[in-house]
């Protein structure tokens, strides 16, 4: 919004949520954004806090598109998939960055709940968004709970950023 | 100002900025955030002067009737509910056409096609018609900021509601509003002059009838010119696509820059026809129709063009019969091939919603499947909330779940045909919105059932809303008439197992009316609760 961009962003509320699948589609253009939802081949990025839900929406994704994921799996069901397996379908894919952002975060200083700036930082070169903008929003967003706070989320989104650049 | 908001927040904004004085609504999926905007706003201002009325109401009946009320007094406001609610508001909806308003009247309906957390995919748009009343329906947020702004204009100008219908994906996606930087003031009590348009004696309501009918005429007029309707002659008049709503939006995301089809845009109704019309005298043969929901303007498309022209859509199977729209379905539907994609990956399984570890829901359903076990052929009747999740597994507690209150009623029914035990299961909110009524019934025929309202002190499934029957249950239930010793409460909780059981085994051997209470609240607002009073606490030390 800062740059003058366009943003159409599609939640998941309601029933659809206790303890089930949910997405979001967010799209982020310097042009008109027609859709709220996102076609099927028409994303670039997959970013999940988990990596089965990773794969749920691979038919979403362009042919040259990412996954970003966390590789810490939630299982909340009997018949989650083995992990070795997972992993496996994961290195598969054309292109894919697999982190254990809990870890990651917990690394850098962060608490545990700032895995997904790290999440976060792992997509920026992804994203066509240069770091320093991304950085500067977190300042603006986190502004009023103070530098200590701005800190640790910055901590934990260079964590992201350096780990997925490596690979 | 440029705001980032949710289509239903863009709604509530452009009613603040176009001076409401009240918002009334239950909460239901995709409805609620629009109230919960509104009150968000009027918690921050304090006791500011010309406070916004922001309260939920009991249910979306109470809710319409409310806004009406302060609309006779010369008042703007506001009614928001899902689309089932408009069921329940549908006496006071269809009737406010009759009586007309006073003040700007804007009822918002949020349909869920797909159904993503409803029990039905019903179109709204039918009931606006019915009543003979403008429809708007938004193609976009800022639409939906501007549209709303109009409709109150709109409601004032004809002294008529106007329905605003707009669909999941408009209430619950994000973009960039351009909102106004000097909202208008709030009307002034103005109360009726002839208060005999709001006597709907039959006298009375034969000649305000025949207003109503007098008025579509023009009502029609508005459509055909509205701004928000547009028709543009294609390089190809032959080919012709009418989009409503949001459906314009994946019409635009496949089609931005071809030339080739007419377009119109419908997002005001009545279906303005002339404009179909100038589609078919510009050479249209064949005509697709885009909307989301039910082919409510296919129909009516078919029965104004001649034989000729092909009217395309939901009911021909170029658009899917069933679910929302989405990009991929209208590009099929416009003869594009599907776009590059990676396939979808079969070691993914399901991962169905289920009830809160911790949950007390879990516990009532524990202690209920137990005990019920003990019968031969018990029924349980399910209502609407968190709670319906007891029909899946682990549970698979219920054995029916229709729409609000339906479940005391329906225990009812089956008991007055023979069931026992005969098991009504509703949460403490859905009972005070539809259920309390169907208790009554119960102990005028003192029926023999087992009516367990589960409160978790909330209206949980739609994100912790107060509950209007909180610190009221027991006094309701015996004010109907139960038996003070047959309202039992309980503590949902693992170590009060047998306490529940032994509970649930007493009122099923009572012949007659019996209510039983788990009560703890829900663990959502309750973790909210607890993270609000820490932080208290933290800003007094």
């Amino acid at each position: 919004m800062a740059e003058g961009w366009n943003i159409k962003q599609a939640e998941v509320h309601g029933m659809s949520q206790r303890g089930g699948d949910v997405q979001s589609n967010l799209r982020l253009s310097t042009e008109p954004i027609a859709s709220d939802l996102i076609a099927k081949g028409g994303a670039d990025i997959i970013i999940s806090l988990e990596p089965m839900e990773a794969l749920r929406y691979l038919s979403y994704l362009k042919k040259d598109g990412w996954v970003v994921t966390s590789n810490v799996p939630f299982i909340n069901i009997p018949n989650y998939p083995a992990e070795e397996e997972l992993n496996a379908h994961l290195a598969a894919l054309p292109h894919c960055v697999s982190l254990n952002v809990e870890q990651l975060a917990k690394d850098a200083g962060a608490p545990q709940q700032a895995a997904n700036m790290v999440l976060l930082g792992a997509a920026i070169p992804m994203l066509d968004i240069e770091f320093e903008k991304i950085e500067a929003g977190i300042r603006r967003i986190f502004a009023r709970k103070g530098e200590e706070v701005i800190e640790k989320n910055l901590a934990a989104v260079r964590a992201g950023y350096e780990n997925s650049i490596k690979k | 100002m440029r705001k980032l908001l949710l289509g239903d927040e863009a709604i509530a904004q452009a009613a603040i900025d176009s001076g409401l004085s009240g918002v009334y609504a239950y909460p239901g999926t995709p409805s609620t955030e629009i109230t919960e905007f509104i009150q968000l706003r009027e918690e921050k201002r304090g006791d500011a002067q010309n406070p916004i009325f922001c309260r939920w109401a009991t249910n979306e009946k109470t809710a319409m009737e409310g806004a009406l009320g302060m609309s006779y007094m010369g008042k703007r406001a506001l009614v928001c509910m899902k689309h089932v609610g408009m069921n329940v508001a549908a006496d006071p909806f269809v009737n406010s056409a009759m009586t007309g308003v006073n003040g700007g009247l804007v009822v918002v309906a949020a349909d869920d096609p797909s159904m993503h957390s409803s029990q039905n995919e019903q179109d709204s748009r039918f009931y606006g018609k019915f009543a003979l009343m403008p429809i708007f329906e938004p193609s976009n947020q800022q639409e939906a900021y501007e549209m709303t702004r109009a409709a109150f204009e709109l409601s004032e100008a004809f002294k008529l509601p106007v329905l605003m219908r707009v669909t999941t994906r408009m209430a619950h996606s994000r973009a960039v509003v351009e909102v106004t930087d000097e909202p208008r003031k709030q009307n002034e009590i103005n109360r009726p002059e002839d208060v005999r348009s709001w006597i709907l004696l039959p006298a009375f309501a034969k000649k305000r009838y025949l207003k109503l009918l007098e008025q579509q005429d023009d009502l029609l007029k508005a459509a055909v010119e509205s701004k928000f309707n547009w028709y543009k002659k294609g390089e190809n008049p032959a080919k012709g696509v009418i989009t409503t709503g949001i459906a314009y939006n994946y019409y635009m995301e496949n089609c931005a820059d071809c030339n080739e089809r007419s377009v119109l845009k419908i997002s005001q109704y009545p279906l303005p026809v002339a404009l179909i019309e100038k589609m078919v005298e510009d050479g249209a043969k064949e005509i697709l129709v885009m909307e989301e929901g039910q082919p409510v303007v296919e129909e009516m498309v078919r029965a104004i063009v001649p034989s000729t022209v092909e009217v395309k859509g939901r009911l021909t199977g170029d658009l899917p019969r069933v679910g929302e729209l989405n990009p991929d379905s209208v590009r099929k539907s416009l003869g594009m091939a599907a776009l590059e994609n990676l396939e979808a990956d079969d070691i993914v399984v399901a991962r169905p919603p289920a009830l809160c570890q911790g949950c007390g829901h879990r516990d009532m359903y524990k202690a209920l499947n137990e005990v019920a076990a003990e019968y031969e052929n018990p029924r349980i009747f399910g209502d609407i909330g968190c709670y319906t999740l007891g029909a899946l597994p682990p549970f698979q507690a219920l054995h029916a779940c229709v729409e609000m209150g339906a479940s005391i009623t329906m225990a009812k029914g089956a008991s007055d045909a023979g069931q026992f035990p005969s098991f009504a299961v509703i949460g403490d909110s859905t009972f005070t919105h539809s259920g309390m009524t169907g208790l009554l019934d119960c102990v005028n025929s003192n029926a023999n059932v087992v009516v367990v309202i589960s409160d978790n002190l909330t209206t949980g499934m739609t994100g912790g809303q107060n509950s209007a029957g909180t610190g009221k249950i027991e006094d309701i239930c015996r004010g109907v008439g139960v038996h003070p010793d047959h309202v039992r409460v309980v503590v949902p909780l693992p170590k009060n197992m047998e306490e529940i059981k032994n509970t649930i085994r007493e009122e099923i051997e009572y012949k007659g009316v019996s209510v039983i209470i788990p009560r703890r609240e829900c663990i959502q607002t309750a973790k909210r609760h607890a993270k609000a009073r820490a932080a208290a606490a933290a800003k007094n030390e």
